[in-house]
Formats: structure tokens, sequence, C-alpha cells
């Protein structure tokens, strides 16, 4: 029954890093790029769901959604703008690119939020409900039940609506969707708005468990091992990605005593160095898509 | 407009390429050897810290601008030099003896990390040193025989040559002279086969290994000569901060190598100095722009991030080749006068290159 109980706290928590993946997963597919600032957009997040719900009093879905969208048009600039600029150039630019923009965003956040640790008022904190002996929080059911929701929404659209299908075409390839009529760069800037969305979500689900600060920021960190052990490139990897690295997470934290000191804190990064180095295509990549020397 | 008119293949690997660079070189180590005689000890303190920056700089150059290979981790290297040296020293191994064993260890450390990682390239690399550097710095905490953990490790200050390391102007010697010998150690490393074929695997991989390089081989020695380069580099920091503590071989400290050799210049060991003078004094900078803001911002906690992610995005969108690159430039202006072209470092046009198959 304790074993239950873990994999259920495993899974909420795991639904967070899935949904921080899946934003490194969508941009990762489109532009061959990965956003280290993944986690700080998440973050800003969060802080924009605390201004609107926690000062302005708005009631928790509208604050929920309008969070999201203003995140989403952020995210939409911001590859418009700047990540636009640094297409072509080696990987590296890339990467110390958005690390440098994940710094600016914290630093912003904590200038204009300040350094303190901040909550807001959810229809969730502090419920719990029993089942069969299990206690399940509401914040915990909310983060799956969101993810879910998401998940199903996000399938509808990569499937069945037309701006879907034209991210699927331009990630496969890019020339030959442009030469189809389809404004890559549009959609690329748009995919950049649907990561930063999610990123939003998983930001305002964390918040009743974490509480809103600026180093909420290093989920992004251990996000990237959620993302690789799903196979970099893979949707549904990511969420699964995601939802092992925190029952493993759960786990190191509970057996501690038979591993090692402190295993809790760093087992993603072991899982993630261990994938890479066992199975480096990940668990649901259809090809291989790290090249071996 | 200086023209070199070679007549022997050995002349287009000298280390000097001329006379004027063999003036003006000698001239500048002689000013930095008279340097104590003009500054106290505040700015010795601060030029030593300066040279223990390039000196790690030296090793992530050698790593990602002259390999092309990411590291998000290589505090761990500088973690891995400094316990060495402070755990040697504390057992009482002399000076001498302790600095070619940090070097070593860390060489090997280096391989060691190499050797799994070789496969992965760009992206996944970059990841992996960053989980890397995460379990090195929670390895620094929780090893407590050999780190002290969190209580911290006092480093010894033992005597060498008969003078003291608590002595600034005897430290700035050493790390002076280490600076050099790491200068002429890496300039050597790359004119020799190993160093072009370091360069060929950062211009194509796929070139290189036509042409007999073996990549795996070449990548892990990579990585250890870098890793040994920042051990060393972490030997001087140890004595430089005097006590160790895990928590400064994290993250950010990983950031501030990288940000040092963006903003010095990729792939060019001018550019660690550049970097190094410009990330050693970026805390009077930011004082300074503390004292221009107004006293609502200036006071924030979070302008210093700010203001890092902005100079770092500043430098990687507009000027990619760094403080050298500029220089560079400046240089040229001067030599053409007055034909100089606006359009000779106009931004080329590029494109996605796919790394998909």
């Amino acid at each position: 029954m304790q074993l239950i109980q873990l994999l259920i706290d495993g899974i909420a928590s795991g639904c967070i890093y899935g949904l921080v993946a899946l934003g490194f997963v969508l941009i990762y597919k489109a532009t061959e790029t990965i956003n280290f600032a993944q986690g700080d957009i998440l973050m800003l997040g969060a802080f924009v769901a605390y201004s609107l719900i926690g000062i302005l009093g708005m009631d928790y879905l509208t604050g929920f959604a309008l969070t999201v969208l203003i995140i989403a048009v952020f995210g939409f600039f911001l590859d418009a703008v700047v990540v636009r600029q640094i297409i072509g150039q080696p990987a590296f630019a890339t990467v110390m690119l958005t690390i440098g923009l994940g710094f600016i965003f914290r630093g912003f956040a904590s200038i204009y939020w300040g350094t303190d640790i901040f909550s807001f008022s959810t229809p969730f904190s502090g419920k719990i409900t029993e089942f069969n002996g299990l206690i399940i929080s509401y914040v915990n059911l909310s983060i799956i039940v969101g993810t879910a929701i998401l998940m199903s929404a996000l399938y509808f659209f990569f499937t069945f609506s037309k701006i879907g299908v034209a991210m699927r075409a331009s990630s496969e390839n890019q020339l030959a969707a442009y030469y189809m009529g389809i404004p890559v760069k549009f959609i690329f800037s748009l995919i950049w708005s649907i990561s930063a969305g999610v990123a939003a979500v998983a930001g305002v689900l964390l918040a009743p468990i974490t509480l809103v600060d600026t180093s909420i920021s290093l989920i992004g960190l251990k996000a990237f091992a959620a993302a690789v052990l799903g196979g970099f490139g893979s949707i549904p990897g990511a969420i699964v990605g995601g939802i092992i690295i925190g029952i493993v997470e759960q786990l190191c934290g509970t057996y501690e005593n038979y591993l090692f000191e402190g295993v809790r804190e760093i087992s993603a990064y072991l899982v993630l160095i261990l994938t890479l180095i066992i199975y480096p295509r990940g668990l649901f990549s259809d090809k291989a898509e790290v090249k071996k020397v | 407009m200086r023209f070199i008119f070679k007549t022997k293949y050995s002349q287009d690997i000298n280390i000097a390429k001329h006379n004027g660079d063999r003036f003006w070189y000698s001239l500048l180590i002689l000013i930095m050897a008279a340097l104590p005689l003009v500054l106290d000890d505040f700015y010795l303190g601060e030029i030593s810290y300066i040279c223990i920056l390039s000196i790690a700089g030296i090793g992530l150059m050698i790593l990602s601008g002259y390999t092309g290979l990411a590291s998000l981790g290589h505090a761990a290297f500088l973690g891995v030099g400094a316990y060495t040296h402070a755990f040697l020293l504390t057992n009482g191994i002399p000076f001498y003896a302790s600095i070619p064993i940090v070097i070593v260890v860390s060489f090997l450390v280096g391989a060691a990390i190499g050797i799994p990682i070789l496969r992965l390239t760009g992206m996944y690399l970059a990841i992996a040193t960053l989980a890397l550097g995460f379990i090195a710095e929670h390895v620094f905490i929780k090893w407590e025989h050999f780190t002290g953990g969190n209580r911290g490790l006092p480093v010894p200050q033992p005597e060498f040559l008969g003078m003291s390391f608590y002595d600034s102007v005897f430290f700035y010697y050493v790390c002076l002279v280490f600076l050099i010998a790491a200068m002429f150690a890496a300039i050597n490393i790359l004119r020799s086969p190993t160093g072009r074929a370091f360069v060929a695997i950062r211009d194509s991989e796929i070139a290189a290994q036509s042409l007999g390089v073996n990549l795996g081989l070449y990548k892990a020695l990579s990585f250890a000569i870098s890793g040994a380069f920042t051990g060393l580099a972490g030997a001087l920091l140890a004595h430089y901060i005097g006590y160790l503590a895990p928590d400064i071989f994290n993250i950010f400290l990983s950031l501030t190598l990288l940000l040092l050799i963006v903003v010095g210049g990729m792939g060019s060991l001018h550019g660690t100095v550049f970097g190094a003078i410009f990330v050693g004094f970026l805390p009077q900078l930011i004082a300074i722009c503390r004292d221009y803001l107004p006293s609502s911002i200036g006071s924030q906690p979070g302008l210093e991030p700010m203001l890092f992610g902005l100079i770092l995005v500043f430098f990687i969108l507009y000027e990619p080749l760094g403080i050298y690159g500029r220089w560079m430039k400046i240089k040229l202006f001067f030599e053409l006068f007055p034909t100089y072209k606006r359009q000779t470092f106009k931004k080329q046009k590029v494109f996605t290159k796919s790394d998909r198959v």
C-alpha cells in the first residue's frame, strides 16, 4: 500500500517533469534546438499566475487561462525576435543563447517580484481524498488530470487541426513544408508559443506544491532527464520519461537508507547519464537520432 | 599591412609569426613581471585571480573553442583540482609534488568522463555535462572524508621556495608563471597534430574521420587535456580562496567559465585572457552599474544574473567572435586604413543545418 502511495506521488511530480520535457521535445522536433530556458519560462508562468490570482484576485480558472495565454504570446515573440536570429549557427551558440535568456528571466523575476516565496490559493489547496486507505491530495490529482487533459488536447490538435498537421510537416522536413506553402517561420514561432504555454501550465499546476520563487526554474534541468529517457523527439516519450523520473525520485527518497545518502537529489541526473551511456536513443525514439562515433 | 614572405614550411607553425610579435609579447611579459613594483596588494590579488581564470579558460577553450564540444559542467574539474590539491597538502605532500599529481588526476578524471560520453554530440553532450556537473557538486558535499562536506576544507598554505602563499607578490608570480607555462603548453598542443585533429573535429566530424582522425580517441583526449588545465587552475584557486566549500563549484561557476570563453572569443587563446579580464572585473562593473541605476533597481540582488544573461545574449547575437574578434577588426581597420571595407566582416546569411539522417 505504501508503494502505491509512493507511485501516485511520483506520477504527480513526474507529470510536471513530463510537461516541461514536452516543451523541449516540441521545440527540438521542429527546430533541432534545445531551449535551456524552459524551466525559467515555467517560473515566469508561476509568477504571472501569482500576480493574476494572488494579487489581482482573479478567479483560479480565469487566471490560469490568462497566464497560459500571456506566456504563450511571450514564447511566440521570444522566437520571432530573438531566437530566430541564431538559426544556422552551431549548436553551442543556441545552448549559450537560451542559457543567457534563462538568466535574464530569472533576474527579471527577482527584480520585479522580489526574492520572497509566494503562494496563492487554489481550489485544490489542502484538500485530500481517501480511497481504500490511499491518501490522495487534490493538488496531485489536479496535476495528473491537468496533464491528461492537456495531452489529449495536444493529441487532437496535432492529428486533426490544419495548423497541427502543418507543424508536424515542418518538423519532418522544413524545405518540403516550405515548398508546400506552409509559412515555416510562423509555424516555428507558434511551436515556441505552444511549448511556452505548456511550461506555463506546468508552472501553475506546480505552484501549490513548491510555492512560487525563482528556484523552481531548476525543474527544467531535471526535465532533461525525462526528455532524454523518453527519446528526445517523442511526445508520449516525454510524458512517460517524466513519470519514470518522478517515480524513481520518490523511490530513491524513501529507500535512501538502502542506497547512499542524498541519492534523491541526483537520481534524475544519474538516470540521465545512464540512459545516455547505455541506450542514448531513449525509450520511444522511432529512429536513431543520436550519432554514434 | 605586413606581408610575411615564407621561405620554409616550418614558418607556418612558428609560435611567433614575425619580429613584431616577439617584441610585443616579450614587452607584455616584462610589464607583467614589473607590475608588483607599481600595484598594491588588492590589485595584485585581482590580477592573480584573472591569471587563474585564464588557465581555466584555456582548458575550456581547448574543449569548446577548438574541439567544438560544449561542457556545462566544467566547474567540476576546478573542484577536482582544488580538492585534490588541498587533500594532498593536508597530508603533507609538498607543493611542487602536489601540482603534478593534481594535473595527472584531473587528466584521468577528464578521460574517465570523456570516454563514456564520447558518442554524444552537440546538445546531448551539453545536457550530459550539465548532469555530471550536478553529480560532481553532490559528490563534493557527500564525500566528507575527502572534501570535508558542507563544513568545508581549509587549504594549507605551505612554504614554497622559502616563500609563503600569504605573500600576495609571491602568489602573483606563481600564478603568472603557471599562466605563461599553460599558455605555452596550449599553443604547442594546438600546433601539433593533436591540436590540428581537434580543430578538424570541430569544423567537420565527417571530414576529420575521412582524413583518418580517430574521433573517439581525440574527443577523449580533448576532454582529458581540458580537464588537466582546469584542474591546475583549481589547485591555484584553492590557494586563492583559502577555504573550500562545495557550493563554490556550482553550475554558476561553470556558466561563468562559458561566459569567459564566449566573451573573450571562441577559438582563440587570446580570447581566454580577454575573457578572464572581463569576468574578473565583472563584479566591479556590476557595482558601477548599481550606482548609476535608480536605487529601486540598483539595489536588487537579481541585477547580477540579469546583466550576466544580457551580456551573454548580446555577445552571442552581435559579436560571436567576442572581444578578440572585435580587436582583430579594429586592428585590420588600422592596417588597411584608408581602404578598409565595412563589408569585410558582414555577417553571412546562414541556413539551418540538419543533423538528422
